[in-house]
């Protein structure tokens, strides 16, 4: 046990690590606070699931420094094991056993933690604890994932990708139970691909890019760095080769415009004076509107515009 | 519920999990259980000991035929000269018996055949005997047909050690290489599982199932066959758990790195194969050319075949299997060395 807590729960410095051909993480740094869920975001192969697992100490780093809860996995690999909790992003349990059985398993590895019955009450598989896993729908399979998690009563858990392939209820379901160890003090450490799912639970969230940590923050505060609070699209249909497009960005309250395959992308800072002026200019130049739609700025377009692709685009 | 409860010490959970996804495999229980037993009692019924053939043989006069019938091991017809000489052309009959002129006896048969040269012999003991003719040294018959000498005996054993290599080798081999392949071993080493645990309940689970593996497998040739274990039951045991704990580690080694189930059972059938033609399962190993036979013996399959012969057929002590224990032994330790060193845990 270290005697006086570290300042972060997890700091990881200039971290690389490269296979055969990929250069998975590339001088990565990031800090966790404690008792603060934080989010790694990025799109499928930006490298946070190997991020996760360097941290985990399931995969060596090539180079760079990682500290979790005060440690290294190096020299207190055994003690560390037993104070997280860990939920991997493809793990099959056993289809055989059942629910009770599973969670016994792990519950068996950990010194100390709540008893079976306990955690599997709490990711609500009650009535689900005799069926066996190979029954169980995807979310109740995440969720059993999340109960074998918790079993050492962890201080720090990891999440990685709890939510992918589940249906929107599950999902919702899955927020509710780590909105709660959030309130118990816990500190998470949560990747994802979906901007909601990061904006609704993670305290701080960094974006991360090809192996690299691209932007860092409160949601609030990557929002904000794009300095503009809506998003205006639209679609002039056949008539997108006649617009102007350089007359759009003069309009006041627009700060950048771009045009992707017939659709243009406005960042907006006074959405009740752009709109109108926006239809006032396309009047004057008489092209058509067959598409209007705006949005608050969210993570995602946080994304696009550093980034210039979406998150879903492999 | 204490924590002291020996049910939720790690080994005994891991060792639990690995019964449970047995008994949950019917197929695994076919293929440990009653599949041995179905080719021992398949095998056992095909290449029983049959009582001697009797031989078909016609006379065509009644007097020749009263004369063949005391003989035991032929089957006499009285038919007329020319329903003879079909039945022997047509095979029904092995040799036909004929008077011929001053009181001699013609026999036709095919000489090529042994059969027929056995009915030649037989019958014209009888036509002398019953013409009076006296054997001038007495003899007398002490058959060989008890336990231990015949196929059945040579097979159980055989059969026996192939159990103990295949359900050794599939079963270490399947669940590590699924469990790897299913992410389930990374997700354990994240846990505080001490890994040697891991392994350790492979090995527990097998040398428990192994009771109930061998026990069914002799318990069914003593019964049905009178099959015989003339060695001590506790050399048995040595035996037994020796050899499942070779093949163990060879599984363990087979599966070390494997990603695939397909990749594992290429290797395993790899290695097995061979063992099942050579090392003595169905019928001798020493069929097989001398330049062969060092390798041959120096293969797992063939020491425990060889021992567990020895050890129930002639009630061969531990010492005098001693080199086929320590061909075991080798295969143990250098399986188990080697599984550890080149072991992927992810």
């Amino acid at each position: 046990m270290p005697d006086a807590a570290p300042k972060a729960a997890l700091s990881v410095s200039n971290l690389r690590k490269a296979y055969k051909d990929v250069v998975a993480v590339d001088g990565l740094d990031l800090e966790v606070r404690w008792g603060e869920c934080f989010g790694l975001l990025g799109p499928n192969g930006a490298g946070k699931t190997t991020t996760v697992e360097i941290c985990e100490g399931l995969t060596a780093a090539d180079s760079g420094d990682v500290e979790v809860l005060g440690m290294r996995w190096d020299a207190d690999a055994t003690e560390l094991r037993q104070r997280l909790g860990i939920q991997l992003q493809e793990t099959q349990l056993s289809e055989k056993l059942t629910v009770v059985e599973t969670v016994r398993l792990f519950r068996s590895f950990f010194r100390r933690g709540p008893e079976a019955a306990e955690v599997i009450a709490l990711v609500q598989l009650g009535e689900k604890r005799k069926s066996r896993v190979g029954s169980l729908s995807g979310g109740q399979k995440q969720r059993l994932a999340l109960a074998c998690a918790l079993v050492g009563d962890p201080e720090f858990l990891f999440l990685d990708e709890p939510t992918t392939g589940l249906d929107p209820q599950a999902r919702r379901q899955l927020w509710d139970l780590i909105e709660q160890f959030k309130l118990a003090g816990r500190t998470i450490l949560l990747t994802t691909h979906y901007m909601d799912e990061a904006e609704r639970l993670c305290d701080r969230v960094a974006i991360m890019d090809h192996g690299k940590s691209i932007a860092a923050g409160t949601p609030r505060e990557l929002i904000a760095s794009i300095g503009a609070e809506h998003l205006v699209e639209f679609s002039a249909g056949g008539a997108a080769g006649a617009l102007d497009v350089s007359a759009l960005g003069r309009i006041e309250g627009v700060r950048e415009v771009r045009t992707e395959n017939g659709n243009v992308r406005m960042q907006v800072t006074e959405l009740h004076q752009a709109v109108p002026a926006l239809l006032d200019e396309l009047d004057r130049q008489g092209v058509p509107l067959t598409e209007l739609r705006t949005h608050s700025a969210s993570l995602e377009d946080v994304f696009v515009i550093l980034t210039g692709r979406h998150l879903r685009d492999e | 519920m204490s924590s002291t409860r020996w049910a939720d010490h790690p080994l005994a959970q891991l060792t639990l999990v690995r019964f449970r996804e047995f008994w949950r495999e019917p197929e695994a229980i076919f293929w440990v259980f009653v599949f041995p037993v179905l080719l021992a009692a398949g095998l056992g019924l095909a290449f029983r000991n049959r009582p001697p053939d009797v031989i078909g043989i016609a006379a065509v006069t009644p007097e020749l035929a009263r004369s063949l019938r005391q003989e035991k091991l032929l089957d006499v017809e009285q038919l007329s000269a020319p329903a003879a000489e079909e039945a022997l052309r047509t095979g029904k009959v092995a040799l036909f018996a004929a008077p011929s002129p001053g009181g001699a006896v013609v026999y036709r048969y095919d000489d090529t055949n042994p059969e027929g040269r056995t009915a030649r012999m037989l019958a014209d003991r009888a036509v002398e005997r019953a013409a009076g003719r006296a054997d001038p040294v007495a003899s007398s018959d002490r058959l060989v047909r008890e336990p231990g000498s015949r196929y059945i005996d040579f097979l159980i054993p055989g059969l026996l050690g192939l159990n103990l290599m295949s359900s050794a080798i599939w079963g270490m081999g399947f669940a590590i290489v699924d469990a790897r392949r299913k992410k389930l071993m990374k997700r354990l080493i994240a846990t505080p599982m001490p890994r040697h645990y891991y392994l350790l309940s492979f090995v527990l689970a097998r040398l428990l199932l192994l009771v109930a593996e061998v026990g069914v497998l002799l318990g069914f040739g003593a019964w049905v066959f009178q099959v015989p274990v003339r060695g001590s039951l506790l050399d048995l045991a040595v035996l037994c758990v020796l050899g499942s704990l070779a093949f163990s580690a060879l599984g363990l080694l087979i599966a070390s790195r494997a990603q695939t189930i397909e990749a594992a059972s290429g290797l395993m059938n790899t290695v097995m194969m061979p063992m099942w033609i050579v090392s003595g399962v169905f019928f001798s190993a020493q069929r097989f050319p001398g330049a062969l036979q060092p390798v041959i013996r120096a293969l797992p399959l063939t020491a425990v075949i060889d021992a567990l012969r020895a050890h129930m057929l002639q009630g061969a002590s531990l010492a005098q299997v001693a080199p086929q224990l320590g061909v075991l032994l080798a295969w143990l330790l250098v399986c188990f060395t080697l599984a550890l060193k080149l072991f992927r845990w992810r």
